[in-house]
């Protein structure tokens, strides 16, 4: 018996890890910008391409910015929930058009609804590099103050929604 | 018939030899300073492809890759030291972004890990050899033994020769 009872455990303890591994997912890497301020920016508007947004007039208010863009295929599998999200006004919900064409993120919008404020555009991917967005979409919950409080790597899903981002904003608002 | 087939043949491969070339042209030198883009590549070398993972920023042919070697393109041409580009990259993707892990309190066991495996298989194989030279004793053999022993020794090549 005892002549098993090391390789057995050994067994386990290698099972144990593979386990571990296969519940991790590799594409989340930790964002060192958690509770950093929001890199600042000063961007086109997509609707109105003569006015600009900064992430600076948004102090004073809880707020996420969705990164976003028509290229995206997950972008499309989110997009009902901020729709949704949107239309319950839980929070703000602005847009960062990255890496995009004018025209195609408009016909984007106009064909599965505009769940933003307003959407900024990032078109060569500079303010996307400061952020460190590496796969759209990606999600910002940043507060009064201008600090990332949240980042959400790939599509929010409703569990993800209602068990972290909205008992964030609602601990943020008060 | 066989000549028409021959003929189309050629044509095909006359074809293939042009869009080769063709293919060939395509890839223009990306900076107009060798020495700079040098520069670039080595740095990149080092660093890691965030939507690839496993390809270093030089190689990968990501779009988020030629953006972030475009960045480090511009900073090295605005003075920045390679030190600081990596300081730039990794407050922004953290330290996953450097292929090499740098030493310290998260990575001990990265580094020293096999180390350590190393160091206990060593001891396992140590207990192992030990016990099987205890195995062997150093009695000789009886004299019953002996003559088991030269009995059985007769018989094994008569066997192999039937």
């Amino acid at each position: 018996m005892s002549r098993f009872a090391i390789p057995l455990a050994v067994f386990i303890v290698l099972v144990a890890f593979l386990a571990i591994g296969l519940g991790h997912d590799p594409r989340t890497v930790p964002s060192p910008l958690i509770n950093k301020p929001a890199p600042d920016f000063r961007l086109t508007q997509l609707h109105e391409p003569t006015k600009s947004f900064t992430a600076q007039e948004m102090r004073g208010q809880v707020w996420l910015l969705n990164v976003w863009a028509s290229w995206c295929v997950s972008c499309r599998d989110e997009h009902p929930l901020l729709v949704e999200l949107a239309r319950s006004r839980a929070v703000p919900v602005y847009g960062l058009n990255y890496k995009d064409k004018r025209e195609d993120a408009l016909a984007w919008l106009t064909e599965f609804g505009n769940p933003y404020l307003l959407s900024a555009t990032d078109t060569d991917g500079r303010i996307g590099i400061n952020y460190g967005v590496y796969g759209v979409p990606e999600t910002y919950l940043i507060d009064r103050d201008g600090v990332i409080r949240y980042k959400q790597v790939g599509p929010i899903t409703p569990g993800i929604l209602q068990d972290k981002i909205l008992p964030l904003v609602k601990d943020l608002s008060k | 018939m066989k000549r028409v087939a021959f003929q189309l043949l050629l044509l095909c491969l006359g074809f293939m030899a042009l869009s080769a070339q063709i293919a060939a042209q395509e890839a223009k030198p990306v900076a107009d300073d060798p020495e700079l883009e040098k520069r670039v590549m080595n740095l990149s070398q080092e660093l890691r492809c965030l939507v690839c993972q496993n390809e270093t920023l030089a190689d990968s042919r990501a779009d988020l890759a030629v953006d972030l070697r475009r960045e480090i393109r511009e900073q090295m041409k605005a003075g920045q030291s390679d030190k600081e580009i990596i300081a730039f990259l990794t407050a922004r993707y953290g330290q996953f972004i450097l292929y090499r892990p740098p030493m310290g309190p998260t990575t001990y066991l990265l580094w020293f890990g096999p180390f350590v495996l190393l160091v206990i298989g060593l001891g396992f194989l140590h207990r192992y050899l030990k016990q099987r030279r205890e195995l062997i004793s150093q009695e000789p053999l009886s004299p019953e033994e002996r003559r088991r022993a030269e009995e059985l020794l007769k018989v094994a090549p008569a066997k192999e020769a039937v």
